[in-house]
């Protein structure tokens, strides 16, 4: 009986995820609406519900996919996956205004080089705090902070110790977490409310899985003007880190 | 046909990675530069002429709404597959730098943004709620 039930699951990967998630959002919209009468919106719940089992799916199993781990949650990884989420997030523009996007272009490509060297800067900064002084580790736990993809990438790049491209991982990911978590929280406080300054916070903040379900969670409305710019992050980290910043960091501390 | 509207988002999205890919490859480094940014403004643009002549039909608006409708569940199950727990094993450099980085950034967001226009995002919500007609959306967006 069992058997067949966690067979009729691992067959179906993809269709339990719907499932599973549906059944998440639902208790999340419930909790969002009794016990913070709404304040707290529906979809941020259901995120931090979504970490907490990513959470449980790694404890258990200690793998690095959360959730998707276990093997009759599999569907989960394919459903959250790289492929469906860059899907979901060009189809987020359906709707959105290329004026706006004009309009902000400017904004947005500073803010796309700012947020680069200012996450860069600060993790090199904390990493030195924390007693590293040579140049490749300072260098890539700095890119670990940019994102979770800059590390390792630099890393490899310069010859990190894998100790170090693990911690530049781990920082890049507290970032995205954060970043999911805290941003319908302080959006009001910083004016997250228009075209403009979600163009502004996809490139300071560049992890674009924080980002897309940061404003998810503030207003949907906002997804397409924050992801647009938080997806040329990534390839900006990858050149500018193991290059100029390497060299910057290596002039200052080598 | 509705599949008409998701081969439209398909193959937006496979000429902005493939963009991105070259991008990469022309400045050397072994990253898609952007790609899926490129495949949004290809898709506004798209969408926009296609609109503006008539020739997007219902269902194939439907068919992009779908997908747009989705996002969130897949960022919920995105959610549920990061690596929380490496995460918190990454010991407190990890969390440190990332918690800095995070609310550094968000202390300049007002200052880079400055000139944004306000009543911007009414305009598209409307036209959004028109469009995708999710009860969740406009409740969402009455405040």
């Amino acid at each position: 009986m069992l058997e067949t039930l966690s067979k009729v699951f691992s067959n179906n990967p993809l269709i339990v995820s719907f499932a599973v998630i549906g059944i998440t959002m639902y208790v999340a919209y419930v909790l969002s609406d009794k016990l913070t009468k709404g304040r707290i919106h529906g979809s941020a719940i259901a995120i931090i519900l979504g970490l907490l089992l990513a959470y449980i799916g790694g404890v258990l199993t200690g793998g690095e996919k959360g959730l998707a781990d276990i093997s009759i949650f599999a569907g989960i990884g394919l459903m959250g996956g790289g492929m469906l989420r860059d899907f979901a997030i060009v189809a987020t523009s359906f709707g959105a205004s290329f004026d706006e996007i004009k309009k902000a272009g400017k904004n947005g490509v500073a803010a796309l080089f700012i947020g680069v060297i200012l996450s860069f800067v600060v993790g090199v900064a904390i990493a030195y705090a924390f007693g590293y002084r040579d140049p490749i580790s300072l260098t890539t736990i700095g890119a670990g902070t940019a994102t979770y993809i800059v590390g390792p990438v630099t890393g490899a790049a310069i010859g990190a110790s894998s100790e170090v491209i693990t911690i530049s991982i781990a920082a890049g990911l507290v970032k995205s977490i954060l970043t999911m978590i805290g941003t319908p929280f302080i959006a009001k406080y910083i004016g997250l409310n228009n075209p403009r300054s979600a163009m502004v916070y996809g490139g300071l903040m560049g992890t674009t899985s924080g980002v897309a379900a940061g404003l998810a969670a503030t207003d949907p409305k906002l997804v397409p003007y924050g992801a647009v710019t938080a997806t040329f992050y990534t390839g900006l980290g990858v050149l500018l880190a193991p290059s100029v910043l390497y060299l910057m960091t290596k002039a200052i501390f080598g | 046909m509705v599949i008409f509207g998701v081969a439209l988002l398909a193959i937006c999205m496979l000429i902005g990675v493939f963009l991105g890919e070259l991008l990469g490859l022309s400045i050397g480094i072994e990253a898609n530069v952007g790609g899926i940014g490129l495949a949004m403004i290809i898709l506004i643009l798209l969408v926009d002429y296609l609109k503006k002549r008539d020739k997007l039909s219902q269902p194939a608006q439907e068919g992009l709404g779908f997908w747009s409708a989705m996002y969130i569940p897949i960022v919920i199950a995105m959610s549920a597959n990061q690596n929380v727990a490496g995460a918190l094993d990454g010991g407190p450099l990890a969390i440190m730098a990332g918690i800095a980085a995070v609310v550094i950034s968000w202390m300049l967001v007002p200052l880079l943004s400055k000139g944004g226009s306000e009543t911007a995002i009414d305009k598209t919500v409307e036209e959004n709620t028109i469009i995708i007609g999710d009860e969740d959306y406009n409740a969402r967006n009455i405040k």
